[in-house]
C-alpha cells in the first residue's frame, strides 16, 4: 500500500514540510521514489504565475530538443531553475542528467485566443513534447502549466530530497499547496510516468489503491479526451475522471463522487435527485471505481479534496491548524508536521464522504 | 425371410433401445400408458421357461404365450430415450437405451425434412468452459466477503446516453433533468428468455411467470420475462404484474391485436418490448408453432385457426436496419408513450456488429437493448438442418459487439444481452459471470427454466420433441392429460430455487475479483487455458 498525503497552508512551504508528512509513514515499498506536485508557487516562479512552467526530467539532447521545439512554436522562455545537483557518493537516485523548470511566455498570438484555447494549446504542447521525448528516449515532460511544479524520481525519497537540495528550505522553492507521494508502482514496469501525482490541465491527482476496474476505465477514457494516455498506472484513471467531470462535462464537484462509487440502486430510489443519479450512473458505469482506494487532488482554483472507495478500505485522515490543512493515508505523518495541532478536529471521511478545503482553509465535507 | 425386406425398419435403427426385463415386469402397463410417443405396445410372446414349483428340484419345461412390453420398430412412433417409462416402472423392468448403430436419422426424411425442438446436437462446443475467472483479488485489493458485503447486481435495459447528451439543467448548485430522457430500467442480469404461450403449456409459463413474480415479490431480485411472440392472458396483462414482462413481438406479430386492445387498460407499464429479429436456434428462420399444439386456448389468444403457425423469416416490410429503427422501434416506443424501453433480439451473425455499430449511431437513440442469441440456444420446433448446421456462437460475438463499442467510445449504450446455451452445463452463474466480463450487460435464459421444470432433452438426442405435442412432461405440449403431469408450483419452487443459487454463485465469483458491481467488460478477470480463444476474445492465456 502507498501512502500518500498533501499539505494546504496560507503561508508557502517548502518540499521538505511534506518530506517530513510522508517519511514517519514509511512502510514496505515507501521509499522507492518520490513524486510531488506544487501549485500555487513562490520563490523563483513568484513573478511568473500566469506563464506556464514547464516540469522535465531529460537528457542533454532532450533539452535540445525540447528548446528546438518551444523556439519553433514561439514559445519565449523566462525565468528558469535547473538544479544543481548535490553529486555526494552513496546516495540512492536514478537521476536523469537534467532537471528542467522553466516558464515561457506565451507566443505573441496566444493573446487573441480565450483561456479555453489556451489551456487545449498547453495540453497538445505538453503531448507533443512528451511524444517527441518518448520516442527519442530522452526524457519525461510532466506538467506544462501556469504556477505548477511537479518533480519525479526513482530512488530512495530523503537521498532525493538531498539531491535536490530540497532539505535546505533555501527559499526558491516554495508553495502554498503541495501533493505528494515516497515511491514508486510497484505493480508494472517502473517508469517515471506511473508514480503519482498525476497532472492534467491543472488537475493533480494522487491515490492509494487499486483500481480493480481499470481495464474498464481505461477503455472508456480512451476515447473520451486526447489527454487520457499513457495509463502506466491505474491510478491516472481517477485523475482522468475528475478532469472529465469538472473540465469535460462542467457538472458541480458534488457528482464526482457519484461517477466513482455510485450509490447502491437501493439507496438512489430513496433519493429526490434519483433520476439525476440513476442517469449518471447509467451514462458513466465505465468510469466507475471498484477496489479500495483513497483519493486525494487539486483543482486549478487551489481547492483541495479527499474522498475513499464505497466500503472505507483505504485510509486517510486530515489534520488542521490555523495556517495549514494536511491530508495524510496515516496519522503519524500528520503528528509530525503539526505536533500542535489540536486532534480532535482530526478528519477521517467515511466511504460517502467528500472534503474539499478553500484557499482560506475552509474545510467543507459532505455526504454524496 | 421372404416376408422381411432390407429396406424394413427394424428396432436396430432406431437411436433408441427399449431394454425390458420380462421376468421383472409385474403387466402394471404403467410404461404403454405413459409413453406418450406410443414407442412401446403389449404384444404377445411365446415364451419357453422351466420352473420348478416343489420343494425339492423337478424343473418342468413349459412353452406358453405371455404378455411382453415391445417396441415398435416404426419411424413415426418411435422412442425417444424421454425415459418416462423407466420413472413410472414400479420393478425396473424397461429403459431406453441409446443405439450407437443407429440409422435413424439417414431414414426418416421419408416425410420431408425431420422438425424437432431442443438444441443443437453437433456445435455443443463450450468456450466459456475453457476460461476460468483467474484474476483474484489478493493483499492490496482485498477480496469482498460473498455473504456480508452488499452487492448491486442490477443493468441496465434501455437506451443509455453518453453523458454530454444527458438533459441536465443546473439550478442551484444542482442538477436536475431538463427534459425526459430514454426509459432505462434497472433488472437482474439473468432474463427468463421468450418462450411462447403456445409452445410452451400453460402450465408450463405459468410455472416460469409464477417464479418470476415470487423473485420479485419475495426475494427482491428484479428478474424479467419475456412472454414469446404469442401474446399474455388478459387478465396479466391488466394486472400490477405487468411490469415484470417483456412483450416480445416477432414477425408473426401473434398475441398483439390482444396486447393492443388491453393497452388501455393497462395499469402499469411493461417492463419493456423485445422485438424478435432472429433466433439463434435456427437464424434466418420464422417462429413455428405445429398445428398439433395449437390447441383452443392458444387460437384464442393469437386469434388464429387451428394451422401451423409459421412466422415468416422477416418482419415484413421492413429492408432495413434504418428502417427498423423507424418504423418498428418508434411505433412500438409511441404505444407506450416512451416509457418503456424497446430492445431487439437477432440471431448471432457474423454480421451481427454491422447491426449493432447501426444501431449504436442510430440519430433518434431509441434502442434500448442488443440481445444476441447464439447457436447453442433452444427452440420448440425447427428443422433439424438448421439446429444442427446454422447459426453462430454467441461468446465471441457478443465480445466484438463489445469491441465495436469500445472501439467508438459507445459501450453500456445500448445494453447487451447474450443467450443461447447459457447454463448448458448446469452453471448459469458462471456463464453469466463470463459473459458480463467480456461485455454484456446481461444474460438471457430458456432451456435451462423447461428443465427446471422438468424437460429431459439434451444435445445427444434425448428427447428433443418439443414440437410434436407430445411432451412427456407436460412442458411443450396442449394436451390436457399430459399437461397434467406438471405441477406448477413444485416447478415454479425449482426455477426459484435456481435463481436464488445463480444469485449466491455470482457474488461467489464477484468476491473475489473485489467488485460490488457487475464487471461489465472486465475482461482482466478472465483467462482461458485454450490459446486461440484466448487470442480471439482478447484476454491472457494461460497454461
Amino acid at each position: 500500500m502507498c501512502r500518500i498525503g498533501s499539505i494546504k497552508s496560507k503561508v508557502p512551504v517548502h518540499p521538505s514540510k511534506a518530506l517530513h508528512l510522508m517519511l514517519p509513514q514509511q512502510e514496505g515499498h515507501d521509499n522507492s521514489g518520490f513524486a510531488m506536485v506544487m501549485q500555487d508557487l513562490y520563490g523563483t516562479f513568484a513573478n511568473y504565475k500566469e506563464k506556464p512552467l514547464l516540469s522535465m526530467a531529460c537528457t542533454q539532447k532532450g533539452n535540445q530538443m525540447v528548446e528546438e521545439y518551444m523556439d519553433a512554436h514561439n514559445f519565449v522562455q523566462l525565468a528558469e531553475w535547473i538544479p544543481i545537483p548535490d553529486k555526494r557518493p552513496g546516495l540512492d537516485i536514478q537521476a536523469m542528467p537534467y532537471y528542467v523548470f522553466r516558464n515561457y511566455d506565451f507566443p505573441e498570438h496566444y493573446n487573441e485566443l480565450s483561456e479555453e484555447e489556451k489551456q487545449n494549446l498547453l495540453l497538445d504542447t505538453r503531448l507533443a513534447l512528451r511524444k517527441l521525448l518518448e520516442e527519442a528516449g530522452e526524457g519525461f515532460v510532466y506538467s506544462f502549466w501556469p504556477d505548477v511544479l511537479t518533480l519525479k524520481e526513482i530512488g530512495d525519497p530523503r537521498d532525493i530530497a538531498t539531491y535536490f537540495h530540497l532539505w535546505d528550505d533555501h527559499g526558491g522553492l516554495m508553495a502554498k499547496n503541495i501533493v505528494v507521494q515516497c515511491r514508486q508502482n510497484t505493480n508494472y514496469d517502473i517508469v517515471r510516468y506511473a508514480a503519482h501525482p498525476f497532472f492534467l490541465q491543472g488537475y493533480t491527482l494522487c491515490a492509494n489503491g487499486e483500481n480493480t476496474f481499470y481495464t474498464k476505465n481505461k477503455e472508456f477514457q480512451k476515447s473520451l479526451h486526447r489527454g487520457y494516455i499513457g495509463f502506466e498506472s491505474d491510478s491516472q484513471c481517477f485523475l482522468y475522471t475528475l478532469h472529465y467531470v469538472l473540465h469535460e462535462l462542467k457538472w458541480p464537484i458534488n457528482y464526482f463522487k457519484h461517477v466513482i462509487t455510485p450509490l447502491p440502486f437501493e439507496e438512489i430510489e430513496e433519493r429526490e435527485d434519483k433520476e439525476v443519479l440513476k442517469a449518471i450512473r447509467q451514462s458513466l458505469a465505465h468510469l466507475e471505481i471498484n477496489g479500495p482506494n483513497t483519493i486525494i487532488a487539486t483543482l486549478p482554483d487551489n481547492r483541495m479534496i479527499t474522498c475513499c472507495d464505497s466500503k472505507k478500505l483505504r485510509p486517510v485522515v486530515l489534520g488542521q491548524d490555523e495556517n495549514m490543512v494536511a491530508i495524510s493515508s496515516e496519522v503519524c505523518g500528520l503528528n509530525e508536521i503539526m505536533p500542535g495541532r489540536d486532534r480532535e478536529k482530526d478528519i477521517y471521511p467515511n466511504e460517502r464522504e467528500v472534503i474539499v478545503i478553500d484557499d482560506e482553509l475552509e474545510v467543507q465535507r459532505w455526504k454524496q | 425371410m421372404e416376408a422381411v425386406k432390407t429396406q424394413d425398419v427394424s428396432v436396430n435403427d432406431l437411436s433408441w433401445k427399449i431394454e425390458y426385463h420380462a421376468e421383472r415386469c409385474t403387466m402394471c402397463g404403467s410404461c404403454v400408458a405413459t409413453c406418450s410417443f406410443k414407442a412401446i405396445e403389449v404384444k404377445t410372446q411365446a415364451q419357453s421357461i422351466v420352473v420348478s414349483t416343489d420343494s425339492q428340484p423337478n424343473p418342468e419345461h413349459r412353452r406358453i404365450a405371455r404378455p411382453i412390453i415391445s417396441q415398435k420398430a416404426s419411424l413415426t412412433d418411435y422412442c425417444r430415450g424421454c425415459g418416462m417409462c423407466e420413472k413410472v416402472c414400479p420393478n425396473n423392468a424397461i429403459r431406453p437405451v441409446r443405439n450407437v448403430d443407429t440409422r435413424q436419422v439417414l431414414l426418416s426424411k421419408d416425410s420431408g425434412p425431420i422438425k424437432r425442438g431442443g438444441r443443437t446436437n453437433l456445435n455443443a462446443q463450450r468456450t466459456l468452459d475453457s476460461i476460468v475467472v483467474g484474476r483474484i483479488s489478493q493483499m492490496t485489493d482485498p477480496s469482498l466477503d460473498s455473504a456480508r458485503h452488499t452487492f448491486d447486481i442490477r443493468s441496465p435495459l434501455g437506451r443509455v446516453l453518453s453523458p454530454k447528451e444527458l438533459p441536465f439543467k443546473l439550478e442551484n448548485g444542482k442538477m436536475i433533468m431538463a427534459h425526459k430522457a430514454p426509459p432505462v430500467n434497472w433488472i437482474y442480469p439473468l432474463i427468463f428468455s421468450d418462450m411462447s404461450i403456445g409452445a410452451l403449456s400453460t402450465r408450463a409459463w405459468e410455472a416460469v411467470a409464477l417464479a418470476c413474480a415470487y423473485l420479485n415479490e419475495k426475494c427482491g431480485l428484479p428478474v424479467r420475462m419475456s412472454s414469446g411472440e404469442g401474446g399474455m392472458p388478459v387478465k396479466l396483462m391488466e394486472s400490477d404484474y405487468l411490469k415484470y414482462f417483456i412483450l416480445q413481438i416477432a414477425s408473426g406479430h401473434f398475441g398483439w391485436n390482444r396486447i393492443i386492445k388491453a393497452i388501455p387498460h393497462m395499469v402499469t407499464d411493461p417492463a419493456g418490448v423485445l422485438i424478435k429479429i432472429g433466433q439463434g436456434a435456427k437464424p434466418g428462420d420464422g417462429g413455428l408453432l405445429p398445428a398439433a399444439k395449437v390447441a383452443e386456448h392458444v387460437q384464442a389468444i393469437r386469434g388464429v385457426p387451428k394451422a401451423t403457425l409459421s412466422s415468416p423469416p422477416n418482419h415484413q416490410g421492413l429492408y432495413s436496419i434504418e428502417e427498423s429503427v423507424q418504423k418498428m422501434h418508434l411505433s412500438l416506443n409511441a404505444a407506450f408513450g416512451f416509457r418503456v424501453p424497446v430492445a431487439i433480439k437477432c440471431a448471432a451473425s457474423a454480421t451481427s456488429v454491422s447491426v449493432y455499430n447501426n444501431l449504436l449511431r442510430d440519430p433518434y437513440k431509441i434502442c434500448g437493448g442488443f440481445f444476441l442469441d447464439g447457436i447453442q440456444g433452444g427452440t420448440g420446433a425447427a428443422n433439424e438442418v438448421s439446429l444442427d448446421h446454422t447459426g453462430h456462437p454467441v461468446v465471441s460475438k457478443l465480445r466484438d459487439c463489445y469491441n465495436a463499442a469500445v472501439k467508438q467510445g459507445l459501450q453500456g449504450q445500448i445494453p447487451l444481452y447474450g443467450g443461447g446455451g447459457i447454463g448448458l452445463t448446469g452453471n448459469a452463474a458462471a456463464d453469466a459471470f463470463k459473459m458480463i466480463c467480456l461485455g454484456a450487460n446481461g444474460v438471457f435464459v430458456g432451456k435451462v427454466l423447461i428443465q427446471l421444470l422438468g424437460c429431459v432433452g439434451n444435445e445427444h438426442g434425448r428427447c428433443n420433441s418439443c414440437n410434436t405435442g407430445k411432451c412427456p412432461m407436460g412442458i411443450c405440449t396442449q394436451d390436457p392429460r399430459l399437461v397434467k403431469r406438471l405441477d406448477v408450483d413444485k416447478g415454479a419452487q425449482k426455477i426459484v430455487d435456481y435463481v436464488l443459487a445463480f444469485d449466491a454463485e455470482l457474488r461467489k465469483l464477484m468476491a473475489p475479483i473485489g467488485n460490488s458491481s457487475l464487471p461489465v467488460g472486465r475482461s482482466d478477470a478472465l483467462v482461458s487455458t485454450d490459446k486461440a480463444i484466448a487470442d480471439k476474445l482478447g484476454i491472457q492465456y494461460v497454461c
